[in-house]
């Protein structure tokens, strides 16, 4: 049997890859991938249109997706995420359709339903044998996890696996295996290594970022949670991460040993494991060079799928186990939606991610966003768009105070009995919009450029165009 | 009183604003650019002309390119870039 195939032109042609079927990628090699655009402009030059892409997320390195849907090569797409310069292209309506945004956890599902059926999946491998074993941890193009890949192999009609490093059957530790793999495509590059990992994100200095931090290190600490066994997420922000920094003083002060850390994972989540901070790491997503060493030699960092990540559908998933977790908003509402869609000019410039899963999961789940970035205030009336919905966030960490969502009671109470700065979340936008003035609202655009499908399967939002 | 010389005040930094003032004989003038142009560009001009008045100014050519910067943040930037036009610091 070979599955070795001389090109990614005939790994299509061999897919059967017809008009109006879907495609599928995944990101981890961020704005680092060769991959899509590579496999795209063959399927234009094959002269096959009407495609859907369905993928994990789309960076701005996919801009050349633009000319494919000029074209009606592409007239669907999917993602999690779209960065901001692709996603004004995508606010402008390019589209005939809208896009349908999922969470990390709602597109496995997805997939594994039958709802979104892939046609044929592309999977970008750092490493790989003949039959299509494949690791994202060794080679030139490492990204360490594959975690988002493994719902495309396991439930796509055909899979193609492209890598840049092919090694004698079988490969070492492999991640993905060859029973869900139809043919394999050796390249000279599926990526940038630069744009791949990034290199540490240091620690925010910002003194504004740093009160909000500690804050939200006390807000932790008084929880309840921070014991034995507990288990955390944070993300790569500056903020989040000195926030991580603040926990970490606090846990080791008190000895205290987690159980996991989770998530896309950084340098700094790995310093905490190494510090005993935590006895395990589960690993979708690798952010930088140490997070990627780390998972190739730690057998405590282990990789996880989406699915076992944040699939709603899923007998358990990981967010279902998990304690605290610290997001990101561009907006937050006083009935505590939040957004991570768009701008607060309505153009579309991230996604949910593993937002909503998270916050649903999770037992506390808080914001930390400033009071107002570039005179725009955080907290308005209704969000421009609902990623996640205000019933899933506990709290919001301002450097002007923290909102407690008025449904979690008892978390009021303990951070009262702390100490901490409480205000109410409709004060605290008053006390902002006296620092910066009241923005004007702005007027919707007529035609629907994107869905927000919460985790669940329902219409969360929809994202107009930006007139 | 009128603006001697061209002068400027401010940066490009985000949430600073960067004024530009001119000469000129008919009036005055404002430009605008703002990334918060849609959500505040009426309080932002009102701002650039409460400083002309309560400055005096009565003809000039104002450029103003804002970051999203705070309303107090815009009128000292303002006045400062008066007084430097009027050469009186």
């Amino acid at each position: 049997m070979n599955k070795l195939v001389n090109s990614i032109r005939e790994a299509i042609v061999l897919s059967g890859l017809k008009d109006g079927m879907t495609v599928s990628f995944h990101h981890h090699l961020r704005n680092g991938d060769y991959v899509l655009n590579m496999v795209m402009e063959e399927i234009s030059n094959l002269g096959i249109k009407d495609l859907t892409v369905n993928a994990s997320s789309l960076f701005d390195v996919h801009t050349p997706l633009i000319t494919h849907i000029e074209n009606n090569v592409v007239t669907g797409v999917g993602a999690d995420y779209i960065s901001a310069n692709l996603g004004r292209a995508f606010s402008k309506g390019i589209l005939a359709r809208p896009i349908e945004f999922r969470t990390h956890g709602g597109r496995p599902s997805d997939i594994a339903s039958g709802k979104t059926p892939i046609d044929v999946a592309f999977i970008a491998a750092p490493t790989a044998d003949a039959m299509g074993n494949c690791s994202g941890k060794y080679g030139k193009s490492a990204c360490g996890s594959l975690g988002y890949a493994y719902a495309d192999a396991m439930f796509a009609k055909k899979t193609v696996v492209i890598t840049d490093n092919l090694v004698p059957y079988p490969m070492q530790d492999w991640s993905i295996s060859e029973d869900y793999i139809d043919y394999v495509v050796s390249v000279d590059a599926i990526g940038d290594p630069k744009g791949i990992v990034s290199g540490t994100t240091r620690i925010t200095r910002d003194p504004v970022g740093l009160v909000m931090a500690s804050h939200a290190a006390k807000v932790i600490e008084a929880s309840g949670l921070l014991k034995d066994g507990f288990s955390f997420q944070t993300g790569a922000g500056g903020a989040s991460l000195a926030a991580a920094k603040f926990l970490k003083d606090i846990m080791l002060q008190k000895g205290i040993v987690g159980s996991f850390g989770l998530g896309g994972i950084t340098g700094y989540m790995v310093d905490m494991l190494k510090a005993g901070c935590f006895r395990n790491l589960m690993d979708v997503q690798c952010f930088d060079l140490t997070a990627v060493e780390s998972i190739k030699s730690d057998p405590r960092h282990k990789e996880i799928s989406a699915m076992q990540y944040a699939s709603p559908n899923s007998k358990s998933a990981a967010v279902d186990s998990l304690d605290v977790v610290i997001l990101g908003a561009t907006e937050i509402d006083t009935d505590f939606n939040v957004n991570v869609h768009t701008d607060s000019n309505g153009y579309i410039m991230g996604g949910s991610g593993g937002h909503s899963d998270t916050a649903a999961g999770s037992k506390l789940s808080m914001i930390i966003a400033p009071m107002f970035r570039a005179r725009l205030p955080i907290v308005t009336d209704r969000v421009t768009c609902i990623s996640t919905p205000g019933k899933d966030i506990d709290v919001l960490v301002t450097q002007g105070g923290i909102a407690v969502n008025p449904k979690n009671k008892e978390l009021k109470e303990r951070l009262l009995k702390a100490k901490l700065p409480i205000i109410d979340i409709s004060e605290l936008k008053e006390k902002t919009e006296q620092i910066t003035g009241k923005p004007q609202t702005l007027p919707k655009g007529d035609k629907v450029v994107a869905e927000v499908i919460g985790r669940e399967g329902d219409v969360l939002d929809r994202i107009y165009n930006v007139l | 009183m009128n603006i001697k010389k061209c002068a400027s005040a401010g940066t490009m930094e985000s949430s600073d604003v960067y004024v530009e003032i001119k000469p000129c004989d008919d009036g005055i003038k404002i430009e605008l650019e703002s990334v918060v142009e849609k959500q505040f560009g009426e309080q932002i001009k009102k701002a650039v002309t409460d400083v002309l008045d309560e400055t005096g100014i009565e003809n000039a050519d104002v450029r103003i390119v804002d970051r999203g910067a705070l309303e107090c943040v815009i009128r000292a930037r303002v006045e400062t870039a008066v007084l430097r036009g009027r050469e009186e610091i």
